[in-house]
């Protein structure tokens, strides 16, 4: 703490109204579960448990699979494309109307910083809703043949990270294009999906065209296995994805997957250096590293790897770690004791690997699920940080010499999700953007996301394009 | 205007021209008589002169910058909104429609459900129209080379008879892109046009996106037809053939890109496709080497 | 007093190098500075450190009238106001200088004697900068002698614009040794400079130069003063001092015109270059109508009531 020492400033938690306990979302109607024995949400920041969630078995996902099928034969197939519109417009405008109490929600179950909900995944779960509203009755126009058809129903599995905005993800096309859905929320975030179930009542969305069914792996399991879905789609971790595409192989079931990452975040001596550090920041401490397209390896040309190093400290001190619901946290709880073990172990590992390990000074709270921004310098590719996603707020450090060099390690992982490149020559951005075996290229930016923009891995980061026109295929017969 | 149920008397409605987010009378202080199709007088309209065409053009240049600037999102949302604030205004539109164009309450529904639904089909264009008419290039080279379309400026429409789906038809493709647009309203029926103003003043829509102009589009359009700082020119509402050709020569002197009257009475309930999005639009083509 | 830092020395040796030299500097990308301004911009600052920063920020205004229509009259009055910003409330601080017009130095001089408020003077020809070398250097030595302990001067920003970026330097060496104990501020005019690069160049050009303190601008051109340009200028005089061990400071000027902007101006200091940087001595506001509304929200954050203008005076 300096001379000016910013005072608490926390968003209000009045705005929120968290039941103690919730149902499934089938059919347009809260019901509870047959047979699967309830689980509790906790906040990661606090430890203190929200509410008692439905967690869906065997018979609760075949009554919602059913209740889609249903709502897809009778209302949602046949309905036109303008309506369909209309309904996404709808929840779009509801979302925008309710986002500073989905912003909170979010906050408090997932534990990410109350700036980043209310400022980034809010506002793009109502734009993605509002673009795929607007493909709804124009899918003649987008390059996949006069009448391409729906598929069915898709069946959608999101992760923790970004809870919110994963089933927006989802749902929008699937939506837009004519399917109906069964979503299950990650475990530990179920809240903003069941706020969600709740927006499709203010909507009158016809009830089944939308399903929540709340649970873990089981329930996840037991929906991507059923035999009535048409889809596939799943967020999540590569070791699942592979498990999904096994369990659907010889069958009609079409699958799209966004999966793990590593990503390479390239700076040449020519970066314009204070934005770059700001792009490593965000690229790897937004929402505390658990992002799919984190740039977790920072490849940095040698011969400015020292001062770059220096400004990165340096403006690491001035990242603010704690409550969520302040308005001036940075960096958030980590989701889980799970994940935050996940984290603690690997960086075990790299200590005992020979990389070098710092922080900044950070005080962590008592209570709650906490990692303070670490960087790990003099890390190589032989090294397992270099190699497995950490999924937290840790960066590894690696350097390189030639455009060709830094090209060649980027590239040198089973993943390709996304990279980073920084630089002032135009020239030096295209090419290497068209060698990086990724499916997202950031240059002079990072972590930047429009439902315009088409998003999907290369490789073991799996396959299928979320956003814009490419968004589309997935959902339809073309 | 109808008047109101009983015994009490309406207020009505004075009805001025749409120019740069304002309401001003013509400069001219001219007006004209607006009857019903059944003769009844409806109201006074503004009988635009040459100068508000000069000055709605200069508030329509103004305002190109920030509206093409906007990002695509923007102005769909914006556009969507003006469909909230139609739909509200459902009940008066359709009175001004059945009045107008001499249409029962069922057919000037229709028309004005028509008319509602076709602005929100536009307002889903802004954010894919790059994604569908633009492209990357494979040019044989080392170089990047992509294409992508953008708004021409500022565009002079004569808006058709139907009073408020042709309308919508003609003005909603031109401004979702990011043009801006001086628009002569049908001469017999442009009350629905007025309104249609106040619905795009109270939506969050710059002034001067939009300038309505009420009167005769043989006196007006000439003028918008030559000036040189106009951009593009729909000529759909011109129904004498002569005076469309004479429009088109005019037009030729800044080559002005044009769209001519359509061959025969068109279907507004038709899907629009993408002509009329496309006819007012650039498509601007750039390279750039790759290399380390 | 050195002008160009030892280990820069021959970075100024001729044209070229200075070319080279400042051409080389990093890059500043346009979307991603501002957008950095625009996070720090959410900080939501509250309570004690709103209290903080408001008292702060009183204490770094430059009270400000650079009109046509100045008369002593005008310039006793400011001063009177900058001395006792707020009659009705003895805690309030006295802000940090009262700026003029250089012929009415002495007015402001004599007003402010005895209070700690320092006098500072624009000169070198503002706002334009137009005027023979010997001219401006002439306008600097007058409010000197008349008692100026500040000199606030402007670039050249015809030449810099040309590339003649040792003639810019030069006369800044000169003007600096014309203000002999008086500090010298660099009016940057960032407006039109047009684009992040050349701020950054101009102020690193400044800093060679000699200048105590590299001002944004003269508050006479729009934009003057932004965030993301001062933070630009902030992150300049951090590596600066990194390089040479000199410290600089930053004053940003014109179209801060409320309370609010001032606290987010204080924030990108903090989080650009620290608590060295957080006191009169190195961070300044140009502005005139700011100070009521500091008034008005320390008034607020005593009372707990919104206040109004007719309890503040308007000079």
């Amino acid at each position: 703490m300096g001379a000016f020492d910013y005072a608490p400033a926390p968003e209000s938690r009045s705005i929120v109204d968290i039941a103690p306990s919730y149902g499934l979302f089938i059919a347009g109607e809260m019901v509870d579960p047959v047979d699967g024995a309830p689980f509790k949400t906790v906040n990661p920041a606090t430890e203190e448990v929200l509410s008692e969630v439905a967690a869906a078995g065997p018979a609760d996902v075949d009554r919602a699979v059913a209740a889609a099928r249903s709502a897809y034969d009778t209302s949602w197939a046949a309905m036109p494309g303008r309506d369909r519109a209309k309904f996404l417009y709808r929840l779009a405008r509801l979302v925008q109307e309710r986002s500073r109490e989905l912003a909170v929600l979010e906050s408090i179950d997932n534990g990410k910083p109350i700036r980043e909900s209310r400022d980034v995944d809010l506002p793009l779960v109502a734009a993605h809703l509002f673009h795929y509203a607007g493909w709804a009755d124009k899918l003649g126009h987008a390059g996949l043949g006069p009448d391409p058809r729906p598929l069915g129903v898709a069946a959608q599995v999101i992760p923790w990270n970004f809870p919110l905005l994963m089933l927006a993800w989802k749902i929008a096309p699937a939506l837009a294009t004519g399917n109906t859905v069964v979503l299950k929320p990650a475990e530990t975030t179920p809240l903003t999906a069941l706020a969600f179930a709740d927006i499709c009542r203010q909507a009158d969305l016809p009830p089944g065209v939308v399903n929540i069914v709340t649970g873990a792996g089981d329930t996840g399991r037991a929906l991507v296995e059923h035999a009535g879905v048409d889809k596939v789609a799943f967020t999540g971790s590569t070791e699942v994805g592979r498990q999904i595409a096994r369990s659907v192989a010889g069958t009609r079931k079409r699958v799209t997957l966004e999966l793990g990452g590593k990503a390479a975040n390239i700076v040449f001596d020519d970066a314009p250096l204070d934005q770059a550090v700001e792009g490593i920041v965000n690229g790897i401490f937004f929402n505390q590293g658990h992002v799919c397209c984190a740039g977790s390896r920072l490849l940095v040309q040698e011969s400015v790897a020292d001062d770059l190093l220096e400004r990165l400290k340096r403006r690491l001190a001035t990242l603010r770690l704690g409550d969520p619901l302040d308005k001036n946290t940075d960096i958030g709880a980590i989701n889980s004791p799970e994940q935050l073990a996940r984290i603690r172990e690997l960086s075990a590992v790299g200590e005992q690997e020979g990389a070098e390990r710092w922080s900044p000074a950070c005080d962590l709270p008592d209570r709650g699920f906490w990692f303070p921004p670490t960087v790990f310098t003099g890390v190589t590719q032989a090294h397992r940080i270099a190699r497995e996603e950490i999924f937290g707020p840790v960066l590894s450090v690696l350097t390189f010499r030639t455009p060709a060099e830094a090209l060649e390690k980027a590239n040198n992982t089973p993943y390709g999700l996304s990279a980073g490149v920084w630089t002032e020559k135009g020239s030096r951005i295209l090419w290497m953007a068209q060698r990086l075996r990724a499916g997202v290229v950031w240059a002079n930016t990072f972590n930047r996301f429009d439902p315009a923009s088409p998003f999907g891995g290369y490789k073991e980061s799996g396959y299928g394009r979320e956003g814009g026109r490419h968004g589309l295929e997935a959902y339809l017969h073309a | 205007m109808p008047e109101a149920d009983g015994d009490r008397l309406a207020v009505r409605k004075t009805y001025k021209l749409y120019l740069a987010g304002a309401f001003p009378r013509s400069e001219s202080g001219r007006t004209y008589e607006v009857a019903a199709a059944d003769g009844r007088f409806l109201a006074n309209a503004a009988l635009a002169s040459r100068k508000d065409a000069r000055d709605a053009v200069v508030a329509a240049r103004k305002a190109v910058a920030g509206w093409s600037g906007a990002t695509a999102y923007n102005r769909g949302q914006v556009l969507y909104r003006v469909a909230e604030m139609l739909e509200g205004r459902r009940a008066q539109f359709v009175a001004e429609v059945a009045d107008g164009e001499g249409l029962s309450p069922a057919e000037a529904g229709d028309a004005v459900d028509a008319a509602i639904d076709r602005w929100v089909w536009y307002a889903g264009w802004s954010d894919k129209l790059a994604q569908v008419l633009g492209s990357s290039n494979p040019v044989a080279g080392p170089y990047f080379d992509f294409s992508v379309p953008e708004p021409t400026g500022v565009v002079a429409v004569v808006a058709p008879a139907s009073s408020l789906l042709g309308l919508v038809s003609v003005v909603a493709p031109v401004i979702v892109s990011g043009n801006a647009a001086v628009v002569v309203a049908s001469e017999r029926a442009p009350l629905p046009a007025i309104t249609l103003a106040e619905v795009l003043a109270t939506s969050d829509l710059p002034g001067g996106v939009v300038n309505l102009l009420t009167g005769r589009a043989a006196e007006i359009a000439p003028w918008l037809a030559s000036h040189m700082d106009v951009n593009a020119l729909d000529l759909t509402g011109v129904d004498d053939p002569e005076l469309a050709a004479d429009l088109e020569r005019a037009a030729a002197d800044n080559l002005k890109r044009v769209v001519r009257p359509p061959a025969a009475a068109p279907d507004w309930t038709a899907d629009p496709g993408l002509d009329r999005l496309r006819a007012f639009l650039e498509i601007k083509t750039v390279w750039h080497p790759v290399g380390v | 007093m050195t002008t160009t830092a030892e280990p820069l020395a021959d970075v100024t040796a001729s044209g070229a190098t200075l070319r080279r030299f400042l051409h080389g500097l990093p890059g500043v990308d346009q979307v991603g500075a501002e957008a950095r301004a625009a996070g720090l911009a959410t900080r939501s600052i509250k309570t004690s450190a709103k209290a903080f920063a408001l008292d702060l920020a009183v204490r770094m205004v430059d009270l400000t009238t650079l009109e046509g229509q100045d008369t002593p009259g005008k310039v006793r009055a400011l001063s009177a106001k900058g001395r006792q910003p707020d009659p009705t409330d003895p805690s309030c601080p006295p802000v940090a200088a009262i700026c003029v017009y250089g012929d009415l130095v002495p007015v402001a001089v004599e007003a402010l004697r005895g209070s700690g408020v320092h006098t500072a003077a624009v000169a070198t020809a503002f706002p334009s900068g137009r005027a023979p070398l010997d001219v401006k250097l002439a306008d600097v030595r007058a409010s000197v002698d008349a008692g100026a302990d500040e000199i606030d001067m402007v670039i050249d920003r015809g030449a810099f614009l040309a590339g003649r970026y040792l003639d810019v330097h030069d006369e800044i060496v000169a003007t600096r040794a014309a203000c002999g104990d008086a500090h010298l501020k660099v009016i940057l005019e960032t407006g039109e400079l047009a684009t992040y690069d050349n701020v950054r160049r101009a102020s690193w050009l400044a800093m060679l130069a000699g200048a105590d303190f590299i001002k944004t601008s003269t508050g006479k051109v729009s934009p003057a003063a932004t965030l993301p340009v001062t933070l630009v200028m902030l992150e300049a005089v951090r590596d600066f001092r990194a390089a040479t061990g000199r410290q600089v400071g930053v004053k940003a000027a014109g179209g801060i015109r409320n309370a609010k902007d001032a606290v987010r101006y204080l924030v990108v200091v903090n989080e650009t270059c620290g608590d060295d940087w957080l006191s009169p001595d190195w961070f300044r506001f140009g502005a005139s109508s700011l100070l009521n509304d500091l008034l008005m929200q320390r008034q607020k954050l005593a009372t707990g009531r919104y206040a109004g203008p007719d309890y503040f005076t308007v000079d």
